[in-house]
């Protein structure tokens, strides 16, 4: 079979900036409406205002045949949410069209629709209906669900009593069993333990061998590169390829290291990294010398305003590589949040990290639990390999390299004489 | 699977969007389930439960009897003040619970809008639904007030569902204007209480409608809830001000908001995901 289910035909996708559209900001007010008529009034006069636009996605075409697993990858901000929005019809394109052929199930989350106050029951019940799946449906699969989900003893307990592992085991067993001819997946998989992930995993690639097409999208090469067998890189709104997917990693990688790796940067106002809690205006990568290597201690710096008030402020880094696999999360001291200026800087010590492309997702966290902020891929860089004197001079393994105490020595001689 | 072949086209959608039943009726699981939702969620989260839906009503009702009917004296139809102003409670907080609580459903639903796709509508829908459940609390209160004072209903009683569907309809269409509104303004939502209660002071739930000059009548009628309220009068206490112009004024009214409000949702509903 190899019937085109999807037919994607020169979408493009419009937000207006420094409206409500924006993605930094939440919503307008009433009263700023009222307010603006007369300053719309006056700027009418001019020309349009082509530079307070942006296309989130500009003229994709592309399409996906049955029971294909098609991979779409990117960097922060190349497009792969605002098209998963459009294939699962939650927002609508401002350009071209997508022709569907069959059912489409979405999966923006794990837990859609889910109430910490009912019980898992109820939740499996609701959430089901939402993504898609009918009374009957959901009567046949109950157990199966349930059983998916390892919560048979806590099936009757509200959801608010969940441990976060139950609470995301339950959202993605629900949705493992749904029957859409398409299945739309973000990258729910990044969370959950080991375990757990390789069981979705499998569940993901069954599906596909019923017949049913996947599109998935991740940060997460490791799971990319397992599960699909074509990928589209998209870059700044645009497909830069689509291809057998250990070739399109390949060229997505090539790409990212040579135009993203930055050692320091400064934002001004109008950059997107600002949400109304947080504003972020430098970071960089401090160190004595030019080069990272793996013997070279350095620091990551930030420095961001706060606008608001809190009793524990302190900063989360997740240092990931390339290929979006953890490395280690780390957090700073809670100290007393007041608005204003805060700089940090997280020590690397020498001799900790690999010869690897890296790239820093940074949190501020307010009281221990809300994150103010979450920024990934906000700095990268590179550590490369010392010169080594032994004979050896291939890629040393591992994710991280450290240097560590050992013990070694002859125990005893023996004497063959 | 035997299904047959759907097929679906994403793209910008112009005009008013054409209002499709079918997908409704495809989506009706959904809407129910959003219902119960809502229905438990009313039941589960206060500690005392269905004693408070029954409390609110009652309380608020008694306190209006003392200061209006005994201290004021108002007129009330020529029936006991209590049993007069329960009634107009009974069909008032169907009305205003249904507008306060759809109208800021999308806003509380904003993570199922933003993650996945059903017909938006169904939202603020199934939380009238739930309002519904206090609305058949709040009448078997009533009836024992009633079988307290001895007024028992006459044939009239048998137009009660007819009332019930025009406040809903009303409430429907109103509660659509106001979700989609606060959506796109959150700041609405703060002026919403301030305006139901305004709207309930133009409404005679807690004075009857002989207050008002006969010449001002017909202004007072464009209110749809005057006309509804004194139905439910009719239909329960067997008396009221109700007059053939409120009535149609009243009806006219209610279907009118309630289509508007269905044409105003589905124009601005394709952008919800983009403000919410």
């Amino acid at each position: 079979m190899s019937d085109v289910v999807i037919s994607v035909e020169g979408l493009g996708k419009k937000y207006t900036i420094g409206g409500s559209h924006a993605p930094g900001r939440k919503y307008q007010t009433l009263q700023e409406t009222l307010l603006s008529w007369p300053r719309k009034a006056l700027s009418s006069f001019k020309a349009g205002n082509p530079k307070n636009e942006f296309w989130a996605l500009k003229d994709i075409s592309f399409e996906v045949k049955t029971g294909e697993i098609l991979g779409i990858i990117g960097r922060n901000g190349a497009g792969k949410s605002t098209l998963l929005k459009i294939l699962s019809r939650i927002t609508e394109p401002t350009q071209g069209r997508v022709v569907v052929n069959g059912r489409i199930g979405a999966l923006l989350e794990v837990g859609t629709g889910f109430h910490p106050e009912l019980t898992g029951r109820e939740n499996i019940y609701l959430s089901g209906a939402i993504l898609g799946m009918k009374r009957w449906e959901i009567n046949n699969k109950f157990d199966e669900i349930v059983e998916f989900a390892e919560l048979e003893k806590f099936i009757d307990t509200p959801a608010k009593h969940y441990s976060s592992g139950m609470y995301m085991r339950l959202g993605f067993a629900v949705a493992a069993h749904l029957e859409p001819e398409i299945l739309v997946i973000d990258e729910v998989l990044a969370v959950g333990d080991i375990q757990f992930q390789k069981k979705c995993l499998g569940k993901i690639n069954s599906v596909s061998t019923q017949g049913r097409t996947v599109i998935f999208v991740s940060h997460n090469m490791t799971a990319v590169k397992s599960l699909c067998q074509e990928i589209i890189v998209l870059d700044n709104g645009s497909i830069t390829c689509r291809g057998e997917t250990n070739w399109g990693i390949d060229s997505y990688l090539s790409q990212s290291s040579s135009s993203s790796l930055s050692k320091s940067l400064c934002w001004n106002d109008n950059k997107a990294l600002r949400n109304e809690a947080v504003v972020f205006k430098k970071a960089s990568i401090e160190s004595d010398n030019e080069v990272l290597k793996t013997d070279t201690k350095f620091s990551i710096f930030f420095e961001f305003e706060c606008y608001v008030n809190t009793d524990h402020l302190n900063m989360s880094l997740v240092l990931y590589t390339r290929e979006g696999v953890c490395v280690f999360n780390s957090g700073s001291d809670a100290i007393r949040g007041e608005q204003g200026i805060y700089r940090s800087w997280c020590h690397i010590p020498a001799n900790l990290l690999n010869s690897e492309y890296y790239t820093v997702r940074i949190l501020v966290v307010k009281d221990t639990s809300t994150a103010l902020i979450d920024v990934d891929n906000i700095i990268s860089f590179e550590v490369t390999d010392i010169e080594r004197n032994g004979a050896w001079h291939g890629k040393w393994i591992g994710i991280v390299r450290p240097t560590l105490q050992w013990d070694f020595r002859m125990e005893q001689k023996n004497d063959c004489t | 699977m035997s299904k047959k072949p759907i097929k679906i086209i994403i793209e910008k959608k112009r005009g008013f969007a054409e209002f499709n039943l079918a997908e409704l009726w495809e989506y009706r699981d959904v809407a129910w389930m959003l219902a119960t939702r809502d229905i438990k969620l009313r039941y589960k989260q206060t500690a005392l439960g269905v004693v408070w839906v029954i409390l609110q009503p009652l309380s608020a009702g008694i306190i209006f009897a003392v200061i209006f009917g005994h201290f004021a004296k108002m007129p009330s139809d020529g029936k006991p003040y209590v049993l007069f102003v329960m009634t107009g409670l009974l069909a008032w907080n169907l009305f205003s619970g249904a507008i306060q609580r759809a109208g800021n459903s999308l806003v509380t639903d904003s993570k199922l809008i933003t993650k996945v796709y059903f017909p938006r509508i169904l939202v603020p829908l199934a939380s009238t639904v739930a309002v519904l459940v206090d609305f058949i609390v709040s009448l078997i209160v009533l009836i024992i007030l009633m079988l307290y004072y001895g007024v028992s209903p006459g044939l009239e009683i048998l137009t009660l569902p007819l009332w019930l569907l025009l406040t809903v309809l009303l409430g429907t269409g109103v509660s659509l204007w106001l979700s989609a509104i606060n959506v796109k303004y959150r700041d609405f939502m703060y002026a919403m209480p301030f305006l139901i209660q305004l709207w309930m002071y133009a409404t005679p739930v807690v004075y009857a409608s002989s207050l008002i000059p006969e010449k001002w009548r017909w202004i007072f009628a464009l209110n749809p809830m005057v006309g509804i309220i004194e139905g439910f009068r009719w239909s329960i206490l067997g008396s009221s001000g109700l007059t053939l112009t409120v009535l149609v004024t009243s009806v006219a009214m209610a279907l009118g908001m309630s289509l508007a409000g269905v044409f105003y949702f589905k124009s601005v509903e394709r952008e919800f995901a983009d403000y919410i």
